[in-house]
């Protein structure tokens, strides 16, 4: 359960359209099961009323969905947004990517999205039903005669199993009270990486993006991948591919894909979300925020709108190339 | 038959206007530095995106290096430091990906430095024929 | 009908992989099941099917075609085929050995991919009843018996047993060659099997679909439907479904240029990406809606129309718990079709 409830959103969606204030809704539709619920656009409070959702498993970030939505879009559009998502949507106003007056905010609170591969894991296949009591979840299985009882916090997405902050950084309105930026452990995987020897780690990349299947799902989703023509889809870039064809390929478009969201990415652990293969992209975006971090001082993307990424910005003192594998000392 | 000496391929990206004219000047004052190095003149080092050093790779390089201007000597007056950035994170995560570190470096090499660029190109032919050939950002499909 | 204990199942495998090369699901290491070629050591999965589908090894996501070699004014064309072997794929799932007919049916129509053709003729499929299907799974909509699905032999597996019958020539010979390990038996605890399974399937959530407003000749009906363009409001237009899904079959023809070395290849094409089937004057579907609209449209309404009214999906699941906004084919039937309140 949310401290949040569905019916407070509700009602804050209906009412801000019956007031006229915004013409539509971004939400979270229901779908087959309790866990894959879809975003979603609303217009109607008859909608609304039957189709909203807001439970455990409404990971998904709308703050890119705002981009394409808003133009050509008469009117204001009503999104809800979790705190990581209020970065996202501040880094999307600093790169001018959207009007903000054709968006009313609203920040909710969350305790952490599920991730419905690891309650199967707990639970098994077959899960016909979820039911939230507090911070339990009791997973109905096709196979067991028992409900099985799951904590929230043994199933979270890595992301929120790591989350950054709690605190709000952008909204119009905010239901409940804000939260603080939080002391997560997130970079502990990839100081396990980089204490690793350089074949371990070869080894255990190589491992990972072997399984990618070029979906796309990862650049699709990223709320900082807003090009209009990526250079992968381009065919007159020269290194647009739509199967990795070796594990080059696959290598060079991870690298790329992670270095151009350098400086921009808030770590909303979207790409690993949404990966069809479970592979960790979170940890190579996070290597580039830790690299930042060290060499260049603490950036948080999207922490305020207008701040200068650290990519578009130097200094003359900074860290030379080949003194970074020294773990940069002197900036530390 | 004789086994052919291994020698590495080496893409140096030089900027127009202090890395090339040093390696001009290496070349007028007849310094030795290996013939395996091609280089790629480019307006200014910032012109160099991640995506030419994995190219390079891609297409066979052993080793890349990249020259610029002296930090503060940018003929574009900030070009080099934003190559510092960048280069330093794409290093950074090749490292971090399990590609040996030495097969990329960047050097600051100014018009007047031809010897820096000879000794520079001969100390970096030297390292990368050490690591032997570019295995783990190699194209199968650009081989011979 | 033969069997052998599950503790003597590796046996098996292992004859089996000696003469033929052999792949079977095999858990990673994140606990997901993919194919992997058999050895010593390799674990048959429990795992009710793989993430990625059974029609890699028919239809590979990426297969180099043919060579160019450029020397002055002449082009040399390398036929770069090599000669196919038979190949063993153990544990297919009723739903993936389905999509194998509907790929035929694309690629063996005329005219024929030799490419497709010569891995079909090699392929030998060991097919393997379900006994524990997903809330996910929704193949009994389209008529396929998941307790006996066919291929060359068709295996069940209970927590002590393995069951194998043969249903083709190819089978039985095979069969033949491991009979020293398996033993005749009767057909009852595999009946046994089955009238449970089919009592699981019955009551599954998604086995009540319909598709009466589906099929062929229902293109006018459904093709301006405004439902696609909501539906599709929020799809990312990544290509994950028409990647995992085991009969999508679209795909593009590219080239990779190296000095005079030209190499033509094919690579999995998805209809949700905005470069496909770009032509000259560009791309058909300019919006995401009718792109959307083509992956489904093409499903269950284009493909029945020319191939007797098969549809073109198995119910396999996987794009529904694949998908990154959750989007899928069962919601397209429901709230397409008009079903979705009842």
């Amino acid at each position: 359960m949310q401290k949040v409830s569905r019916e407070i959103l509700v009602d804050k969606a209906i009412s801000l359209l019956n007031q006229g204030v915004v013409k539509a809704v971004f939400g979270w539709r229901k779908g087959e099961f309790d866990y894959d619920v879809t975003p979603a656009v609303f217009t109607t409070e008859k909608d609304i009323k039957e189709n909203f959702v807001f439970n455990g498993f409404c990971g998904a970030n709308f703050s890119k969905y705002l981009v394409a939505k808003t133009v050509n879009f008469d009117g204001k559009i009503l999104v809800f947004l979790k705190s990581c998502d209020t970065y996202s949507f501040n880094q999307l106003l600093t790169e001018h990517r959207f009007d903000r007056e054709k968006v009313y905010a609203v920040g909710i609170p969350c305790d952490g999205m599920a991730d419905i591969s690891k309650v199967k894991e707990i639970a098994g296949d077959g899960v016909s039903k979820i039911d939230f009591e507090g911070d339990m979840m009791k997973v109905t299985t096709l196979y067991q005669d028992e409900p099985v009882e799951i904590k929230l916090g043994d199933v979270l997405l890595e992301r929120c199993y790591n989350c950054k902050s709690k605190k709000h950084v952008a909204y119009d309105e905010l239901i409940g009270e804000d939260g603080e930026v939080l002391d997560s452990n997130r970079f502990d995987e990839v100081a396990k990486l980089e204490a690793m020897t350089p074949d371990e780690r070869f080894a255990f990349w190589q491992g990972e993006l072997s399984k990618c299947l070029r979906c796309n799902a990862c650049r699709d989703v990223c709320p900082a991948c807003t090009c209009e023509k990526c250079v992968f889809d381009n065919p007159n870039s020269g290194v647009e591919n739509k199967a990795a064809a070796n594990s080059f390929e696959e290598k060079m478009f991870h690298i790329i894909r992670a270095f151009h969201v350098a400086g921009r990415c808030t770590d909303c652990g979207e790409c690993s979300r949404v990966c069809p293969q479970n592979i960790p992209l979170h940890l190579l975006n996070r290597k580039f925020i830790k690299d930042i971090n060290q060499f260049y001082g603490e950036y948080q993307a999207g922490e305020q709108v207008g701040s200068r990424a650290p990519l578009v910005n130097y200094t003359t003192e900074d860290v030379e190339p080949c003194d970074v594998f020294k773990g940069g000392e002197e900036n530390a | 038959m004789q086994v052919e000496e291994y020698k590495p391929l080496i893409v140096a990206f030089c900027c127009n206007w202090c890395s090339y004219a040093g390696a001009d000047l290496a070349g007028n004052n007849r310094l030795n530095y290996p013939a395996d190095v091609k280089i790629i003149r480019v307006p200014c080092s910032c012109r160099v995106n991640p995506m030419f050093i994995l190219r390079a790779f891609q297409r066979g390089a052993d080793g890349v290096i990249l020259c610029g201007c002296h930090p503060g000597d940018c003929h574009y007056t900030s070009g080099n430091y934003y190559t510092r950035r960048r280069m330093a994170l794409l290093f950074s995560m090749l490292d971090y990906l399990g590609i040996e570190r030495e097969r990329t470096r960047v050097e600051w090499v100014s018009a007047a430095e031809g010897a820096k660029f000879a000794a520079t190109m001969n100390d970096f032919a030297q390292k990368v024929a050490s690591l032997g050939k570019n295995k783990r950002l190699e194209d199968l499909r650009c081989k011979k | 009908m033969r069997k052998c204990s599950i503790d003597n199942i590796n046996d098996v495998l292992k004859a089996l992989s000696e003469k033929i090369p052999l792949y079977l699901p095999v858990d990673r290491l994140d606990g997901k099941a993919t194919y992997q070629k058999y050895q010593e050591g390799k674990v048959w999965s429990n795992a009710l099917n793989t993430e990625r589908s059974a029609k890699d090894f028919f239809f590979p996501q990426m297969e180099n075609l043919v060579e160019f070699k450029t020397q002055g004014k002449n082009v040399e064309v390398i036929d770069i085929r090599d000669e196919k072997q038979d190949f063993i794929i153990f544990g297919v799932r009723a739903c993936d050995v389905k999509s194998f007919e509907i790929l035929d049916r694309v690629f063996l129509s005329q005219p024929v991919d030799t490419f497709y053709k010569s891995r079909r003729e090699h392929g030998i499929i060991f097919s393997l009843a379900c006994s524990k299907p997903n809330e996910t799974c929704f193949c009994s909509v389209f008529n396929i018996d998941a307790t006996a699905p066919a291929g060359d032999v068709t295996l069940w597996k209970t927590e002590t047993e393995v069951f194998f019958k043969a249903n083709t020539e190819k089978g039985e010979k095979i069969l033949s060659e491991i009979d020293s390990l398996t033993t005749e038996c009767g057909e009852e605890t595999v009946n046994e099997q089955r009238e449970k399974t089919k009592k699981i399937l019955s009551k599954l959530p998604l086995s009540d679909l319909d598709l009466t407003n589906f099929g062929v000749g229902k293109t006018k009906a459904l093709f301006d439907s405004p439902l696609w363009k909501e539906m599709s409001s929020t799809c990312l237009g990544c290509g994950t479904c028409t990647f995992v899904c085991p009969t999508c079959q679209c795909y593009d023809i590219k080239e990779f240029k190296v000095g005079d070395k030209v190499t033509r290849f094919r690579c999995w094409d998805s209809c949700m990406y905005s470069d496909f089937t770009k032509m000259a004057h560009g791309n058909p579907r300019l919006t995401q809606a009718e792109r959307f609209r083509q992956r489904f449209m093409h499903k269950l309404v284009y493909y029945p129309d020319n191939n007797d009214g098969l549809f073109s999906c198995v119910g396999c699941g996987r794009c529904l718990s694949k998908c990154p906004i959750s989007m899928n084919i069962v919601k397209v039937i429901k709230r397409v079709g008009g079903k979705e309140n009842e």
